[in-house]
């Protein structure tokens, strides 16, 4: 363990808005990656879906 | 637009990105590729004298003289081969110290000094804990006092 | 051997094998980051020259590393699919660029904020960082290529030629802080040496771990919604859709798009 407390860790040495600003950054981006791939999943079924009701109908 | 047209404009499109990109490689090889020059390198006039350039090295150790007004530095950038006199106006970066990488930005004067709008400090590509940093420094010590004829460091 | 690579190879069973392995590398990459983190942010101690600003290598290096290396196997998807021409490959490209482009940006987005406290810039144009944005430029240059393009097969292949060609790029970002004076330092680790201490090293080869396992997962995640809308026309992707549950079985129906509780019925 290299912090005597918390607030220790949060200050890094004097370093804390260029380490929390690296770290901040790369989590919203992260997150926002897998968000967009969900959301990429969500459409392409639906999509999907609309393709599949077309070919019911014109084989019906 | 016809599909032909078409084809023929996401060519020229990707001919012109290819272009641009191209030209940007070149432009960046061309003026950074050397990013700083050495002493050794100024004084063979490799450097661009007639322009600003920068001029990389070791802040030679014992060579920095802070002026009065604490925002003036002197100091000497060392390739161990040769010297290069240079003073800089402003807030040095943290990692600036003596015997450490350094890159100043500027001219060189008709004086031979090197006048610096901009110093960045250069580390290298060590990482370890102070307490290991220390330990080596001690062994370096102890190391040399075995080959010095006057060393009495020995613990 | 080879017979079974090429059954893989068609995007339909490789829809099915893709599913089954995401949840795998996803927990790989969730391990990973925790106990990188835990070694890099707690366990690890403070540089001697940088001191605690230092711990941005913990992202910084794996992002390039990730960013480079995305972008050699995009590459090697990218011949694979001009020379033996399966579909499988151009949709791995499609699929694996925007995760390239993140981690590229996030090692130039560290490197900024690294930068500024031990150098004193938070940008220079020295090789090094220069052609990690030309990297950058590289997979956008790319994706907006794809979307320019209206027929996906064509799409494939010029982008894949925009791929190779910008391939010669990663050995001058590797090299270029050994070919030329650059401000960036040397490389800590090559391989068989490490100017690391052992938790240190240990902290961020842990991470690259992280990125190496979070990439696969997401673009598996990515190239299962790349196939379902290029092949959306396809019977199979039809069949799949009852078989995991996105519609009812055929002819009952398969609902209004976007419409909620279709899996209920």
């Amino acid at each position: 363990m290299n912090w005597s407390s918390f607030s220790d860790f949060l200050a890094m040495g004097g370093y804390a808005f260029f380490v929390w600003m690296s770290y901040g950054a790369t989590a919203l981006l992260v997150v926002a990656e897998i968000a967009w791939v969900v959301k990429q999943r969500r459409q392409s079924l639906a999509r999907a879906r609309v393709q599949r009701k077309i070919r019911e109908w014109s084989s019906s | 637009m016809k599909p032909r047209q078409k084809r023929l404009a996401i060519v020229g499109g990707g001919l012109a990105a290819l272009a641009v990109t191209a030209a940007l490689v070149l432009n960046a090889f061309e003026d950074n590729l050397l990013f700083f020059f050495s002493p050794t390198q100024v004084y063979a006039k490799e450097a661009p004298l007639d322009r600003p350039f920068r001029i990389g090295g070791l802040v030679e150790a014992g060579s920095v003289k802070r002026e009065a007004d604490g925002l003036t530095v002197a100091f000497k950038v060392t390739d161990t081969a040769q010297v290069v006199p240079v003073t800089y106006k402003g807030i040095l970066p943290d990692l600036f110290q003596e015997g450490k990488g350094v890159v100043a930005r500027g001219r060189l004067g008709p004086d031979g000094v090197f006048r610096a709008d901009q110093v960045l400090a250069r580390h290298d590509e060590n990482y370890m804990p102070p307490e290991a940093a220390h330990a080596l420094e001690q062994a370096k010590k102890s190391q040399g006092s075995v080959v010095a004829p006057a060393g009495g460091s020995g613990k | 051997m080879s017979i079974h690579w090429f059954k893989y190879a068609s995007p339909a069973s490789f829809y099915g094998l893709a599913g089954r392995l995401i949840p795998w590398f996803a927990a790989a990459a969730a391990l990973a980051t925790l106990a990188g983190l835990y070694i890099g942010l707690v366990l690890a101690p403070t540089d001697f020259q940088q001191g605690d600003s230092y711990r941005i290598i913990y992202i910084h290096v794996p992002a390039a590393w990730i960013g480079m290396f995305t972008y050699l196997v995009m590459a090697g998807w990218a011949a694979a699919g001009i020379v033996f021409n399966t579909r499988l490959s151009g949709m791995m490209v499609q699929a694996l660029a925007p995760t390239g482009a993140l981690f590229t940006f996030i090692a130039l987005w560290t490197g900024a904020f690294w930068g500024r406290p031990t150098w004193g810039a938070y940008w220079v144009w020295d090789a090094r960082l220069t052609s990690t944005l030309i990297l950058f430029f590289l997979y956008i240059g790319y994706m907006a290529l794809r979307a320019s393009i209206d027929d996906p097969r064509r799409a494939d292949r010029a982008g894949a030629l925009l791929t190779l060609v910008g391939v010669v790029n990663i050995p001058i970002i590797y090299f270029s802080v050994k070919w030329w004076n650059t401000l960036h330092q040397g490389a800590s680790v090559k391989p068989g040496s490490s100017s690391m201490a052992t938790v240190m090293l240990t902290g961020m080869l842990v991470m690259a771990f992280a990125a190496w396992m979070y990439t696969i997962a997401i673009s598996l995640a990515r190239v299962r919604s790349i196939i379902v809308e290029r092949e959306q026309h396809s019977a199979w992707v039809g069949e799949l859709l009852v078989a995991e549950g996105h519609v009812g079985a055929p002819g009952t129906s398969g609902g209004v798009p976007g419409s909620k509780g279709e899996k209920a019925r």
